[in-house]
């Protein structure tokens, strides 16, 4: 190299990496850093951790005893489980069906990439209003059987709606990623199967589910990591209610800072909620590492 | 023999055509009740009959757009594109170096990068707060500063993809003619990376736009963005829902166009990670 010595060489990677690293280290640890010191302190929004508002443990644990936490967490142990099986039996579902190439695809994929595009809370308002008890469409396409339920002002209605909204927002997710799997899978195996004269059922149960195992299971921890993130639709639809029976562990997280202003016990529930996201994100990438996946 | 399978190939095509436009139907549905209802006057909205036709009318558009919400339109733009831009220019270095040096510190960052891509925004919140307002970082600065932050993890892993696929032979050549590494960095390596840097410009700007939690607590009146204005169309004593639907129509424009042009970009964007290749 001409112009460098080999000092500047050796300076050469550090200056490209500098401004994404700083800008990281201060943006996105720093922060959780300060989260886990805030988790110990009894602080309300504008006040100093000072050693009088030191609680220590006392805090997680009376965090974890809140009967409005545990409640949440329920919720979101709900939740997360029916919407991401549901999005995976109905988007693996559909990929199998549709597998084969058919004309129009794009147009239709185009499509279904829409509502993961629009913001989370357009979402949550569209959805608001589709299932209001007086204005919205669906109540006005059950008036017909003579129906009007109060979907948001009922504690399992609500629930029911903030899952169907998920599931209309993330089925196409996992269909685009289960069919993209499927283009990918080595023809060969199908083929023998089908010269050893499986069925099409047996071909799909014993050849492709278990060579698409693997991007399955990336989709699953995909969403269910995103499943326990996401508070925007929520918040725009119910805001947590009736009661709790809408409430998201990240929703009560927020609510809590921000809304009955306890920092200290929304750290540290917000350190919890870390712990769970970075454990699912590390074993994602034992499976899928991206730096391993050289010369592709 | 053979025209029965030809004609049973057809049908079985037009099944699956119909299977798969009744899902897409699906997915636009509610998409198509926010616009026909932000066409509407209130009356026809508080009648409780939906119905897809009316003599649409702008009125719900022109009343959004004189409030505050251009404001927060403009602070939204500025936002968005500034923090789109940094990333990609900051993220595709970081990659590059990851990519093409050896250097102690790599696999920290490398690894941290990753690890760190799913921090919940609302594990965010709170010490983004107590950190940013004593140092006048809240408003518009701070939040482009949290949305690169917020991005790099995914610009990075996903730039990094790309290089990779880049010959080294290339960059060798030109080393070999005089050229330093940053002159060949920003003149032979970006333009080659064009795809990759269209999806995660749609990322980045897409998560910009659209974000509101970290928005709702560190900008006020005047710094607002779009997703938190359109929020504050509910109000205590009701929802004008055609206004409330224009104003949601206006923020989720951007997305929508951008997904009828780069469709392919973004479904590159989706997969990858998950699907090799």
């Amino acid at each position: 190299m001409q112009l460098g010595s080999g000092f500047d060489r050796r300076l050469t990677p550090y200056i490209f990496a500098a401004p994404a690293v700083l800008i990281m280290l201060f943006g996105l640890l720093y922060p959780v850093v300060e989260a886990l010191r805030l988790a110990f302190y009894e602080v309300r929004l504008g006040e100093q951790m000072t050693p009088q508002a030191f609680r220590g443990f006392a805090i997680f644990a009376e965090a974890l005893s809140d009967s409005s936490v545990r409640k949440s967490m329920a919720v979101t142990l709900q939740f997360s489980v029916i919407v991401v099986f549901v999005e995976m039996a109905l988007g693996v579902g559909l990929a199998l069906a549709l597998e084969k190439p058919l004309r129009g695809m794009m147009v239709f994929r185009t499509l279904l990439v829409l509502p993961m595009m629009i913001a989370p809370i357009c979402v949550g308002l569209i959805w608001r209003y589709m299932f209001d008890v007086n204005v919205g469409p669906i109540n006005g396409w059950l008036s017909v059987f003579g129906l009007k339920p109060a979907w948001l002002a009922d504690p399992g209605l609500a629930f029911f709606a903030i899952c169907v909204t998920d599931i209309w927002q993330f089925t196409p997710f996992v269909f685009i990623l289960a069919l993209a799997g499927l283009q990918g899978l080595d023809q060969s195996s199908v083929e023998a199967a089908k010269m050893d004269g499986a069925t099409t059922l047996q071909i799909i149960r014993y050849v492709k589910l278990p060579l698409l195992a693997p991007i399955l299971m990336i989709t699953i921890l995909m969403r269910v990591i995103d499943a326990l993130r996401g508070l925007e639709v929520v918040y725009a639809m119910t805001n947590g209610g009736p009661g709790l029976s809408t409430e998201l562990f990240s929703l009560h997280i927020y609510k809590s800072a921000f809304v009955t202003q306890r920092m200290g016990h929304s750290a540290a529930l917000s350190i919890g909620l870390l712990v769970v996201t970075t454990a699912l994100s590390a074993l994602l990438l034992m499976w899928s590492n991206p730096l391993r996946q050289k010369g592709r | 023999m053979p025209d029965a399978f030809a004609t049973n190939e057809r049908n079985n095509n037009a099944v699956r055509l119909a299977a798969v436009a009744a899902f897409a139907a699906i997915s636009i549905l509610p998409i198509l009740v926010m616009l026909s209802t932000s066409l509407k006057t209130q009356r026809q909205v508080f009648s409780g009959d939906f119905s897809f036709f009316m003599v649409p009318t702008f009125e719900n558009y022109r009343t959004v757009l004189e409030g505050r919400f251009l404001g927060y339109l403009g602070n939204s733009v500025v936002v968005s594109l500034f923090a789109t831009v940094l990333t990609l220019v900051f993220g595709t270095m970081c990659a590059y170096a990851i990519s093409r040096f050896k250097f102690s510190g790599r696999s920290p960052i490398a690894f941290g990068t990753l690890l760190i891509r799913t921090v919940p925004p609302a594990v965010l919140a709170i010490p983004v707060y107590f950190i940013f307002t004593p140092l006048h970082l809240d408003g518009l600065v701070g939040l482009t500063i949290s949305y690169i932050a917020l991005n790099l993890p995914f610009t990075i892993w996903l730039l990094y993809g790309f290089i990779e696929q880049v010959p080294t032979e290339l960059e060798e050549a030109a080393t070999v003619d005089g050229c330093g590494p940053f002159r060949l960095f920003f003149t032979l390596i970006l333009p080659l990376l064009k795809p990759g840097l269209a999806a995660a410009a749609i990322f980045t700007f897409r998560i910009a736009w659209n974000e509101l939690v970290l928005a709702s607590i560190l900008t006020n009146r005047t710094s607002r963005t779009l997703p938190y204005g359109v929020y504050l169309f509910i109000t205590d004593v009701g929802i004008d829902w055609g206004q409330l639907m224009a104003a949601g129509m206006l923020v989720a424009l951007p997305p929508l166009i951008f997904t009828f042009v780069a469709a392919r970009q973004i479904i590159t964007g989706l997969t990858a990670g998950a699907v090799k290749g």
